[in-house]
């Protein structure tokens, strides 16, 4: 088997009392989608946080293609092929579209301590960015301002912020967050259309859209994985079952 | 360009600052010189704030420090007998690089209101660090003898001289904080300001970028400390005083932040209306503060906002 590109190593984050990651290992291979599910309060956001840099986990280990990044900031994992988007929307707001992507190629083009030359008439930041506004769809908004795109046009300009860093990884936290079903199905287009470029670690709470995408699965309860595979496998888990049905049960005892 | 102030109205602002000179001879009237000069080295101090306040979204509240920096170093080296300009110059921006960045290595591990309190903290250590300096005059401050000496270069002592002087300056600054605020690192800065966290998931180290910046800042206050005391003749600690940094932020909201022009308009405004209302009432800030609501309320982009507004309103 091939090494993983991604490899979390015995995980754990506690929040004063509470233990949000648990001992988690988890593996994303070259080229996968994984997808991460869970009931709501499960620590996949805070499993994506520590994945990404912006939050230090207590113990455990993270290797990005081999190579331990556990102490790196999030910057520093972004220059080693780390790209992520947020579960509420994370764009900058009063910038264009087209100024959006452009910033997050200049990311990823040297230093910036430039400071004469016009950066918004720059070729070697704004054909890139164009071609990757293309790439997602949005070509046509690129001189819209970010806060005036539609909700689902923002998700969009999200993962194509993501990919002009040209990521080996992208770590998608809930891509499909309130969407409509007609601007969710493109959502799941976009990326299943990505497959071959850069491997996938997708937490989505719609299910239609996790079986559609993911090569695997990974489900993590009270920070904990409880079970790990095939999309098959884990849709006849007794396990996963249990999880799911147990929440649906105190949830509906919570409405009564 | 939502930032560029309508070209003409940029050029008619210009050509008039121009020709106050020759307007104060020709009506005999030498207060103007004095008045606009004034006026432009604030605007000076102004736009430096803007650059971290307007575009980098830091809230400096410690920025007339570096005002105090360029006033002191001149003062200090000329009590010493020190009068040259090319000395003087010179050590007043290392100075205010040095403070500055010691100050922003520190300051900007924090953000928020706690970034508000920091630079407030650092600013008010160094007016009471002024203060206490009995030998440059403490409290009262001092006269200076002369201004800065550039050989037979130039005669800052000339009036006329010394306005064209502080012109020029203010039109490079201009100039230097437009080309900034496009460039790439102008692009980072604005980024920051946006959504920071954002910027490093997407790869920025954002903490050097910031802290270059509030050097830049720093200096280019400096820069109008430096003016300042050659124009007044005088140090003081109250340069440094905490309202002082106050003004000049109410400088950059009432012109406009994070527009190349409004930290320009904005002085100008906060003098104007300062001289004139001076002369009915010594609480003359009573205006102030409501037009300040106003503006915040109404003009979010300040008298730049509205002049683009009605520039484009004409066509």
């Amino acid at each position: 088997m091939a090494e993983p590109l991604l490899d979390a190593h015995r995980l754990v984050k506690r929040f004063g009392g509470v233990v949000a990651t648990d001992h988690v290992d988890l593996a994303v291979m070259p080229g996968e989608i994984h997808a991460m599910i869970g009931p709501n309060g499960a620590g996949k956001t805070t499993l994506i946080a520590q994945l990404a840099g912006e939050l230090r986990p207590d113990a455990g280990l993270i290797r990005l293609a081999g190579a331990d990044v556990t102490a790196l900031s999030a910057p520093a994992r972004s220059a080693r092929g780390l790209a992520r988007s947020f579960q509420v929307t994370s764009i900058f707001r009063d910038l264009t579209a087209l100024d959006n992507v452009a910033l997050a190629v200049q990311a990823h083009a040297g230093h910036s301590f430039r400071l004469w030359r016009d950066a918004r008439s720059d070729p070697a930041l704004r054909e890139p960015a164009r071609a990757v506004l293309a790439e997602v769809g949005l070509a046509e908004r690129a001189a819209v301002l970010a806060a005036n795109l539609a909700h689902g046009e923002q998700r969009q300009l999200e993962i194509a912020m993501a990919l002009a860093t040209r990521p080996r990884l992208l770590l998608l936290d809930e891509p499909t967050a309130g969407m409509g079903p007609e601007e969710s199905a493109r959502m799941v287009a976009l990326l299943r259309a990505l497959k071959g470029g850069p491997s996938l670690l997708l937490v989505e709470h719609d299910m239609d859209a996790v079986f559609a995408l993911a090569d695997r699965i990974t489900v993590l309860v009270y920070g904990r994985v409880i079970a790990s595979g095939r999309p098959e496998e884990i849709a006849a888990s007794a396990a996963v079952r249990e999880a799911y049905l147990g929440e649906g049960e105190e949830a509906g005892r919570a409405r009564a | 360009m939502p930032d560029r102030l309508h070209a003409p109205a940029l050029m008619a602002g210009l050509a008039l600052l121009a020709l106050v000179p020759v307007a104060a001879r020709v009506f005999d009237a030498p207060f103007y010189l004095t008045l606009v000069g004034r006026m432009m080295i604030w605007a000076l101090a102004a736009l430096s704030l803007n650059l971290i306040l307007g575009y980098g979204g830091m809230v400096s509240f410690g920025h007339a420090a570096y005002l105090g920096v360029g006033v002191y170093t001149v003062g200090i080296l000329s009590y010493h007998g020190i009068h040259s300009g090319f000395v003087q110059w010179p050590a007043a921006i290392v100075a205010a690089a040095v403070i500055a960045a010691a100050v922003g290595a520190v300051s900007l591990r924090t953000s928020g209101v706690y970034f508000i309190m920091i630079t407030l903290a650092f600013a008010q250590m160094l007016y009471f660090l002024g203060v206490s300096l009995k030998t440059y005059g403490g409290d009262d401050g001092m006269s200076l003898t002369a201004r800065s000496r550039f050989g037979g270069l130039l005669d800052l002592e000339d009036a006329t001289v010394f306005y064209y002087l502080v012109f020029v300056l203010l039109l490079t600054f201009l100039y230097l904080s437009h080309r900034l605020v496009h460039s790439r690192f102008g692009m980072v800065l604005r980024g920051c300001r946006s959504n920071e966290r954002r910027m490093r998931a997407i790869g920025f180290p954002t903490y050097r970028y910031k802290l270059a910046a509030f050097v830049i800042a720093g200096v280019t206050c400096a820069v109008a400390g430096v003016l300042l005391v050659n124009f007044t003749k005088y140090t003081s600690p109250a340069f440094m005083h905490w309202t002082r940094s106050g003004e000049i932020m109410v400088m950059v909201i009432l012109g406009g932040m994070g527009t190349i022009a409004g930290p320009v308009l904005g002085a100008f405004a906060f003098l104007a209306l300062e001289e004139i209302l001076s002369g009915y009432t010594e609480y003359w800030p009573v205006v102030l503060g409501p037009a300040l609501i106003l503006i915040v309320l109404f003009a979010k982009r300040g008298l730049a906002g509205l002049l683009e507004r009605r520039s484009a309103a004409g066509g």
